[in-house]
């Protein structure tokens, strides 16, 4: 055979089952069983770190401010306006620890993924099962959060119910692109970048007041950025403003998954079925 | 001859202008053991990762039972079992949580893993160490970790990489008793290795690989046979003299290679030839006389030692 032989053979298995043996779930199983044994610590903090956000800026700098009016013109308390926000954090944080730093020490110390490749999985179900995971993690937290929200009287409306699929979301986009970005790390420091990266976006991103504090060209800047449509999104949903718009959000995320699972996928088969 | 489950054919691995593997033939028959041997750099891990579906040839035909990896690597590696060079053992997970685990990356209901995981346990005769923590074993034990895994789904071939490269002599020996008996029960080993005592004791077959290609195959008997002398003489005259001492005894022997630091030379009788170099006036600081071995046969045809 030619080199062009070999390179549109593989160029078709590629479209075909190379990539993935409808196996992710043997990857989440196996981070499953590694959390239980070893890190379940790490994971009952995640919980608690942004409802202690909740409580002191939203309770405590909350009676400060009382009541502040969101995009769409209503008045909220400001515990109801920063909780949904608050959410989507949380969700952005769970999903980028898991798929960034978890990601990063499998691919580059433990050697893991390696293994995993040299098994009749696939990359497509290596990047599934990880993201995966992180998401049901995402999960967990997020109906804990809500639950805190209901009993604190900081949902506004029965749209609620839909924060949870609306967190899963966001999840799953920061997990994929995450995954894809750190699969191109080598060095502690460059994993750096995204946590320096990741810090004001959640200060700035319309978390902790309204986007119309800033002037029109700023607002373009955090509106290009993820976590505005995520607070936007959930925010939306939370105080019971729904209105069509909120399903741009959705596409964006939608966008960021694909792109996400495209770029991880292919990375990895880059890195290890070389 | 049964039909071959390893077929490569002028197998070639290029990255960007340089060419890991540069042209190799080999076949490997079912139930054989066969060694890819040769200094490090040489292409061997190349070729096992082609071998293993994990790595895309660049030029060249390969068959590992029967298909092409470059087009069925999930079907190939599902039937292959790995043993890398540097363990790659989930020091998240305990040592049979590593078994059952790995089990189910292949897909295999949980119930036949856990019998087979048990088996293997008492196969790498780790029963006592099934639920310590994989960071807590030996070098030795995390090699036979490494191989239970390896045999999880019941592989048709099994590839290891270097298998005991780092490991003292007691936890290799180990090693190859287990690896022998594997071979005892029909399993199909392709394994690499830069150690020619390894390679004598669990290769039927081998080929010298240098420098991405094929330098001499055969059976390492049949090798020596070949390329060396039944004997060679090992003098030291120390590092200064060797040189100049390799002059005066040009012609002993059937062959002379000198390194740096002694000379070998190379006879049916390696005794008589000492008793010559005695003779010559000539007072080596030490002498060994000992039978050839694969290690001759990569100096002989390479120019350079095995181990550097």
């Amino acid at each position: 055979m030619t080199e062009t032989d070999l390179r549109t053979d593989a160029a078709a298995s590629r479209l075909l089952g190379a990539l993935y043996a409808g196996n992710a779930r043997s990857v989440m199983l196996r981070g499953w069983q590694a959390t239980r044994s070893t890190n379940w610590l790490v994971v009952v903090s995640g919980f608690f770190e942004p409802i202690f956000y909740l409580l002191s800026m939203g309770l405590g700098l909350g009676s400060l401010v009382g009541t502040i009016t969101t995009e769409s013109g209503q008045d909220v308390p400001y515990a109801a306006f920063i909780a949904p926000a608050l959410l989507a954090v949380a969700a952005m944080n769970g999903a980028i620890y898991d798929s960034t730093w978890n990601v990063f020490f499998k691919m580059q110390f433990a050697k893991l993924y390696e293994g995993m490749l040299s098994t009749s999985l696939g990359p497509l179900d290596v990047a599934l099962g990880e993201i995966s995971l992180a998401l049901l993690r995402g999960a967990l937290y997020a109906t804990g959060f809500l639950v805190v929200m209901q009993a604190l009287g900081l949902n506004l409306s029965w749209w609620a119910l839909l924060a949870l699929p609306a967190v899963l979301l966001i999840a799953f986009g920061f997990a994929s692109v995450g995954m894809a970005v750190t699969s191109f790390m080598k060095t502690f420091q460059q994993m750096d970048w995204i946590t320096f990266l990741l810090l004001p976006m959640f200060l700035f991103s319309a978390t902790f007041y309204p986007l119309s504090v800033y002037p029109q060209p700023i607002q373009f800047v955090i509106q290009a950025l993820p976590l505005w449509h995520g607070v936007e999104l959930v925010r939306g949903l939370t105080t019971g403003q729904v209105d069509p718009g909120l399903l741009w959000h959705v596409l964006y995320y939608l966008v960021m998954i694909l792109l996400g699972l495209v770029a991880a996928t292919r990375r990895l088969r880059t890195l290890f079925l070389d | 001859m049964p039909e071959p489950v390893i077929v490569a054919q002028n197998l070639v691995k290029k990255y960007k202008d340089f060419a890991a593997v540069a042209g190799v033939s080999f076949e490997v028959a079912p139930g054989e053991s066969f060694g890819l041997l040769g200094p490090n750099g040489a292409g061997k891990s190349t070729t096992m990762r082609m071998v293993g579906a994990v790595s895309t040839r660049t030029g060249g035909d390969l068959r590992v039972l029967g298909l092409d990896p470059n087009r069925h690597g999930p079907e190939i590696r599902s039937r292959l079992g790995v043993v890398p060079q540097a363990d790659n053992l989930d020091t998240e997970l305990r040592v049979r949580e590593n078994l059952l685990v790995y089990g189910r990356y292949f897909g295999l209901p949980r119930a036949q893993v856990a019998r087979r995981a048990d088996e293997l346990l008492a196969f790498a005769q780790l029963e006592d160490k099934a639920k310590a923590k994989v960071d807590a074993l030996s070098g030795g034990m995390k090699r036979r970790l490494t191989i239970a895994r390896a045999l999880i789904n019941d592989p048709s071939i099994l590839l290891l990489d270097e298998p005991t490269t780092g490991l003292d002599p007691q936890a290799r020996h180990i090693l190859w008793d287990r690896l022998f008996r594997l071979k005892e029960q029909g399993t199909t080993l392709l394994l690499t290795t830069h150690y020619m005592d390894e390679a004598e004791q669990l290769c039927d077959r081998l080929v010298v690989i240098d420098k991405g290609v094929i330098m001499a195959e055969g059976a390492p008997a049949q090798l020596i046979r070949t390329y060396s002398s039944r004997e060679v003489l090992e003098v030291r005259f120390g590092s200064d003299l060797n040189a100049d001492v390799a002059a005066q005894i040009a012609g002993m022997g059937d062959r002379i290679e000198v390194l740096p630091d002694r000379i070998l030379i190379y006879s049916e009788n390696g005794e008589s030839e000492l008793v010559r170099i005695v003779e010559a006036g000539l007072t080596p600081i030490t002498s060994l006389v000992r039978r050839s071995s694969l290690e001759d046969v990569f100096l002989r045809l390479t120019g350079r030692t095995l181990v550097e």
